[in-house]
């Protein structure tokens, strides 16, 4: 019983990045009929923004602190961070702890802007191509931002630290009613979580509740019309664009506690959110959200011991082996709308 | 001749001349001059070349016929790769039955993922066929370690029984062969300060993938061809002359999952080594990036793709700051370092940055590839003909909806 529900928390844990993934990706093909190969680059570009974000809160000059002495007996030269000597030694080395959670006031300008300039830059051009050459243009262009992020941070992983309060274990079994020790889990994986869903939530508040998504709506229901009433729907497309460059940023850069990033993690998520958005169907939001979580779990499930006796290696495939049965019975997906992309 | 035309007689000895004397052509350079380093002459890189021809114009049998984009590919070519390694761990060093059944595994192969991913078209098609082969190379890391020896990759042993093999007593690995003509076996000719190498290997794959684009040719020229691009052209109107595209697809599906086959199983003929890292999806890509940069639906696309790609792969991978701070050398300080600066991020470790930007510019500016590009610049110099639309229709786009 503990075992599975470990394996629950884990599967919400990996499928909330499933899900914001996939809800980005949906974003933008629901809004623009775009299919974005790229959309892994921006979560992995959001992850280096955290990187970048440790950095510059790093950023020190070498002061000569008299009190110490290195082992020849020079006073020794220690790097102080501009952070502290602004705010302070306590304040300032609480803003470094808090590096990743920061990284946010980063990601999110610095995605929308990406965001923007993807789609006036390039996207713009290929909405009359067929979807094949959408495919081979992003997929080009992830390569690209792949590899200028390799040329700027190197191939290795680059450790980011959550904040020390939230880097340690809580024991989850406790606060349900099991002994102790018996369901310990990373505090910062449960963090992750609701983080994830204050995001989802307030994507759909906004398409929901606001004017704006209102009309964005609207216009994936029918651009067309939209445009006729004299609303400039791509300029709101546009924007939808950025917002989905954002989700993905924020994921990733919330990520980095997890899996420290590397230039490559992007598109080791992308296949996976890809079969999230088909299995979810194409275009529906809370397919992609529903499904995203939904293939977490059962993934979890199937790295069980018992499981994976029963059927070996299930757990390296299971997502794909759910995604081509759903594609072969169902091709809308589990809640895509009839007629959307369905041959 | 040989079933074709007289001009594609005359392209096909034209291939197989070039194929031929690719020692010398590819060796423009005299030893120890400072362009050495651009020649391409070396076994090692023009057996990539031929290999990788083989894989793309098989791909585009696919791709640029039918105009289904599969981004799973590589499935078949590891699957070659594995078959190749257990004949020659079990049977014999000899090339022929490994590359046969490297052949037959890759059709089986792509016979099963072809069936159940042609259920779709369009993106749908692209997914499945990418989840079906990263679910082989996940496989094939994890469960099938015993097939596949999991991430050191299936290697040759002195151990192996190799039952059609004399006793192997000299104590270290035997070589690949064929009928005993040993696929590493090099004959140097020095001539004109440049050094030629004969390689056995390289007229072995060259030779088959000669045989490979006759074949190919052949399809584009046959009426099964046409099927192929009334599939890509309109599914529903060849519906309704009473024609169903799924046996056809799935045959241009299956053939051209054959010659990834033969191009995994000549892979591992000429470097006996087969790891799962070849069924990559990004393995798949690349395949994608050689057919579409050379020129989807054509002929020549492929194979011109196929040797640009591993070409520059390997020059620009060679060339360093240093060499760059050689060559602009004789610009002054203030301009030399920024501009080696900016060349080193696109030479060296950056290949890969050069090769993804390239692909975008071709895909956005070009989508019918270098050859389309050849055709462009060709049609500037040549004399216009009067513009007549009704019998110069406007081209379908290369790609299925």
């Amino acid at each position: 019983m503990d075992a599975i529900i470990l394996q629950t928390l884990n599967g919400l844990d990996k499928g909330s990045a499933y899900a914001l993934i996939a809800l980005g990706l949906t974003l933008i093909f629901g809004t623009l009929g775009v299919v974005n190969f790229a959309h892994g680059a921006l979560f992995m570009i959001g992850a280096f923004c955290a990187v970048t974000m440790q950095r510059i809160l790093n950023l020190s000059y070498t002061v000569v602190d008299p009190s110490k002495k290195d082992f020849l007996g020079n006073p020794l030269k220690v790097q102080m961070p501009y952070v502290e000597h602004w705010f302070g030694h306590d304040a300032g080395a609480a803003i470094i702890n808090w590096s990743v959670p920061l990284a946010i006031l980063l990601a999110v300008p610095v995605m929308l802007l990406i965001g923007f300039a993807m789609e006036r830059g390039l996207i713009k051009h290929f909405y009359k191509r067929p979807h094949a050459d959408q495919i081979l243009v992003t997929f080009g262009l992830a390569i690209v931002l792949q590899e200028i992020i390799k040329q700027i941070y190197g191939a290795n992983p680059i450790p980011t630290p959550a904040p020390s309060q939230l880097a340690g274990s809580l024991d989850f079994g406790l606060l349900i009613g099991f002994p102790a020790n018996t369901i310990v889990y990373p505090l910062w994986r449960l963090v992750y979580f609701l983080f994830s869903l204050g995001i989802i939530g307030a994507v759909f508040a906004f398409l929901q509740f606001t004017t704006f998504g209102m009309v964005v709506r609207a216009g994936m229901a029918d651009r067309e019309t939209v445009g006729l009433l004299g609303i400039n729907i791509d300029r709101r497309f546009t924007l939808m664009f950025g917002i989905a460059a954002a989700v993905a940023g924020l994921a990733g850069a919330m990520y980095t506690p997890i899996n420290s990033p590397n230039y490559h993690m992007g598109m080791d998520f992308l296949v996976i959110s890809f079969v999230v958005v088909v299995v979810g169907g194409m275009g529906s939001l809370p397919g992609a959200v529903a499904a995203g979580f939904l293939l977490g779990i059962l993934e979890a499930y199937a790295s069980l011991n018992a499981v994976k006796d029963l059927v070996p290696g299930i757990d390296q495939i299971i997502i794909y082996l759910i995604a081509i049965a759903v594609l072969l019975t169902r091709p809308r997906g589990l809640m895509g709308r009839k007629g959307v992309m369905e041959e | 001749m040989l079933g074709l035309e007289r001009k594609d007689f005359v392209f096909l000895i034209v291939v197989l001349a070039l194929t031929l004397a690719a020692p010398i052509l590819l060796n423009p350079f005299p030893e120890n001059s400072a362009l050495a380093q651009f020649n391409a002459g070396y076994p090692d890189l023009m057996q990539r070349i031929a290999i990788f021809a083989i894989f793309a114009v098989g791909f585009n049998i696919l791709f640029g016929l039918t105009g289904y984009l599969s981004f799973g590919h590589a499935a078949f070519l590891g699957a070659g790769s594995y078959a190749a390694m257990w004949m020659f761990k079990l049977l014999s060093m000899n090339i022929l039955p490994a590359i046969v059944l490297s052949v037959l595994i890759g059709g089986l192969f792509s016979l099963l993922i072809g069936y159940v991913s042609l259920r779709r078209s369009g993106i749908y098609f692209s997914i499945l066929t990418l989840a079906f082969a990263q679910m082989s190379f996940n496989l094939a890391y994890s469960v099938l370690t015993p097939l596949t020896n999991g991430e050191t990759g299936l290697q040759l042993a002195l151990t192996d029984p190799r039952v059609l093999d004399a006793a192997n007593n000299s104590g270290s690995l035997p070589d690949t062969a064929l009928f005993g003509l040993a696929m590493n076996s090099t004959t140097k000719v020095e001539m004109l300060g440049r050094v030629f190498q004969f390689n056995v290997g390289y007229y072995v794959c060259g030779l088959i993938s000669v045989l490979m684009f006759y074949v190919a040719l052949r399809i584009f020229r046959s009426p099964f061809g046409m099927m192929l691009r009334a599939v890509k052209s309109n599914q529903n109107r060849m519906n309704y002359t009473g024609l169903s595209p799924r046996p056809y697809t799935l045959a241009a599906f299956v053939i051209s999952g054959m010659y990834a086959g033969l191009a995994g199983g000549l892979m591992a003929s000429m470097d006996p080594l087969a790891g799962a890292e070849r069924m990559q999806w990004t393995a798949s890509g690349e395949v994608v990036l050689m057919t579409i940069l050379g020129g989807a639906g054509t002929m020549l696309g492929p194979v011109l793709g196929a040797g640009f790609i591993k070409y520059f792969e390997n020059i620009f991978s060679k060339i360093n700051e240093t060499v760059l701070h050689g060559w602009f050398s004789a610009l002054p300080h203030a301009i030399q370092d920024p501009l080696v600066w900016l060349a080193a991020r696109f030479t060296g470790e950056g290949w890969h940055l050069t090769l993804g930007v390239l692909f975008m510019l071709v895909v956005i500016f070009l989508p019918g590839g270098l050859v389309e590009g050849g055709q462009r610049i060709g049609g500037l110099f040549r004399r216009r003909k009067t513009d007549d639309p009704e019998h110069h229709p406007k081209r379908a786009p290369h790609v299925a909806e």
